[in-house]
């Protein structure tokens, strides 16, 4: 049984088959920003209270603070329901980004079964959850009733073995995987991964993983709980950790990766697999951006730092960095990270989505370039039709900061 | 019975191009929303889209974001199912939770052109154009039973109502 099916199963009271659907309540359901849309849905069913105010999770992150009258008039709203609803689990515009803020605040555990009004909910199947993205009727729908129907997956099993080279990230596994098995390469499959290389990434980078699954298809991206999730976990949750095993190996697909075939890569407009090796691109940049909810956190901050640390951002790129939160953020202001990056020019945003989305902050002009760590690249993104967005890892992106055209990382280690 | 005409386009058509991030916040009214549909895939979109008219589309179509108004703006345009090779997963559920047909056909996607006059039977899974007949796996009944409703909304409605 992969660990899809055991969690699903858990959450069904029975023993589940592929295809099979479910009518499941979730742990935890987590609405953001789109909040203020779903709650007019909810309210439209004709129920007066969600079915469990301590199981919502709702963090307001997607374009703070409010850009214009219309957000603002969101946000409001999003506040006006949380005290209507005495919703336990409300975090305002300072903490951050949804997917940092939810295991940070210690509402992700492994066996768990998270359903989240956003694509990259995947995210937390970091921490060995099963945790997939919904839409704005399905959250409504689950507040008033608190169930929802689920298809039982298709697995797929992906397995890295082997010591990363120089210069590379989970970032640049995540883009090499997408490269190869391409945007629908697991369309409605539960991905997980396996393989000592997977074992050896920290909890940041199993993040980047589990966030970018999204981008191949993944209903989830599971990496089994093990002692580092646990050691991250502990002081965050209150429950008892209770990592799911995967009970044999009934999987649809498997793939295997090694590890030193890896090169830093970039994902070129306007698909996330359009993936080039670093080293074949070098096309001049406008904008740098490192941040999002793939590589906002500490470890990213910490590489991007390690590059630019006493040099200087390209007179004609602008770096916008944005911590995924106020914690990493926090963190990055303790071990002088921050510092370092302002010196060398970068631009710290306060944590939040906006530029990723094209709906707040560092929107681009038509013809302009901008490297980003975020996870997607298509044709609009940004804010503008007209632009060219590329993706890659934090070091690829600061050593590309510096060039003033997309650089080869290991230039700079 | 759906009847339209068709409007094709390729693969991995994404939600960013059929419903732009910066609207996602900003537009609440569905008809506002209708106005953006497909905007930066194509412009002329809007303004040739009738009611009833169908797209059709390569594989993982819808693919990216969760917003639902992706399918919203389409079904507010005039759209009335989408024929593809393959739906990415939260837009194929975001279909059937707003009763717009999201139709499974290679064979349908792989022959139709632009401006056919296209024809679906969902109950019985019968795609019809100029002649030429095309079948697809019909819905599940809990599936119907939504699509019928008139997406998950109404049918959560029965439910809590039959509680």
């Amino acid at each position: 049984m992969t660990i899809a099916k055991a969690i699903l199963g858990k959450k069904a009271g029975k023993r589940v088959e592929v295809n099979e659907i479910i009518e499941v309540e979730p742990d935890i359901l987590m609405t953001h920003e789109n909040t203020a849309a779903i709650s007019k849905k909810f309210y439209s069913l004709g129920v007066k209270k969600v079915w469990d105010p301590e199981k919502i999770v709702i963090p307001i992150d997607h374009c703070v603070p409010a850009a214009n009258e219309k957000y603002a008039a969101n946000h409001k709203l999003i506040r006006e329901f949380v005290k209507e609803q005495n919703i336990k689990y409300f975090y305002d515009i300072k903490e951050g980004i949804c997917h940092q803020v939810l295991p940070e605040k210690g509402h992700v555990l492994p066996g768990y079964l998270i359903l989240g009004s956003d694509s990259h909910t995947t995210t937390y199947g970091a921490f060995g959850a099963f945790s997939a993205g919904i839409g704005r009727s399905e959250a409504a729908s689950i507040m008033a009733t608190g169930k929802l129907w689920l298809k039982v997956p298709e697995s797929m099993k992906i397995t890295v073995n082997g010591k990363l080279r120089k210069g590379v990230y989970a970032k640049d596994i995540i883009l090499h995987i997408i490269g190869d098995i391409k945007a629908d390469g697991a369309n409605y499959m539960s991905v997980e991964f396996y393989g000592d290389t997977i074992d050896n990434l920290s909890v940041a980078g199993r993040m980047v993983l589990s966030n970018m699954s999204a981008e191949m298809g993944a209903k989830a991206g599971i990496v089994q709980c093990d002692k580092k999730t646990e050691e991250w976990l502990r002081s965050r949750v209150s429950r008892e950790i209770r990592p799911v095993k995967p009970l044999d190996d009934e999987y649809e697909i498997t793939l295997e990766y090694s590890a030193e075939e890896i090169t830093p890569k970039v994902a070129c407009p306007h698909t996330v697999d359009n993936v080039k090796d670093v080293s074949d691109v070098d096309t001049e940049i406008d904008q740098a951006l490192i941040g999002t909810c793939t590589n906002g956190r500490i470890e990213d901050l910490r590489e991007a730092a390690k590059i630019l640390k006493g040099k200087k951002v390209h007179k004609n790129v602008r770096l916008l960095i944005l911590p995924a939160s106020r914690e990493v953020y926090a963190e990055a202001l303790d071990q002088g990270i921050i510092s370092e990056l302002v010196r060398a020019g970068g631009i710290i945003l306060n944590p939040n989505c906006g530029p990723c989305l094209g709906a707040h902050e560092g929107i681009l002009a038509p013809g302009e370039v901008c490297i980003s760590t975020a996870n997607r690249n298509f044709k609009g993104r940004m804010g503008c039709k007209e632009a060219f967005v590329y993706l890659a890892s934090p070091a690829t992106v600061a050593a590309s900061a510096i060039t003033g055209k997309i650089t080869d990382p290991r230039e700079f280690l | 019975m759906i009847k339209g005409k068709a409007f094709k386009y390729g693969d991995n058509i994404n939600t960013d191009v059929i419903y732009p991030g910066k609207y996602v916040y900003t537009i609440m009214d569905p008809e506002e929303m209708a106005k953006h549909a497909l905007e930066d895939l194509d412009p002329d979109f809007v303004k040739n889209v009738e009611k009833g008219d169908i797209i059709v589309a390569g594989k993982n179509f819808g693919c990216g974001s969760s917003r639902e108004q992706a399918v919203t703006s389409l079904k507010y345009a005039g759209v009335s199912a989408i024929i593809a090779k393959s739906f990415a997963r939260i837009y194929y559920r975001n279909c059937i939770n707003n009763g717009l047909i999201p139709v499974i056909c290679k064979e349908a996607s792989d022959y139709i052109n632009s401006g056919d006059t296209v024809s679906i039977d969902v109950l019985k899974g019968k795609i019809s154009v100029n002649n030429k007949e095309f079948s697809f796996v019909p819905f599940s009944s809990f599936i119907m039973e939504i699509i019928d409703s008139g997406g998950l909304l109404e049918y959560t409605k029965k439910v809590i109502k039959n509680v």
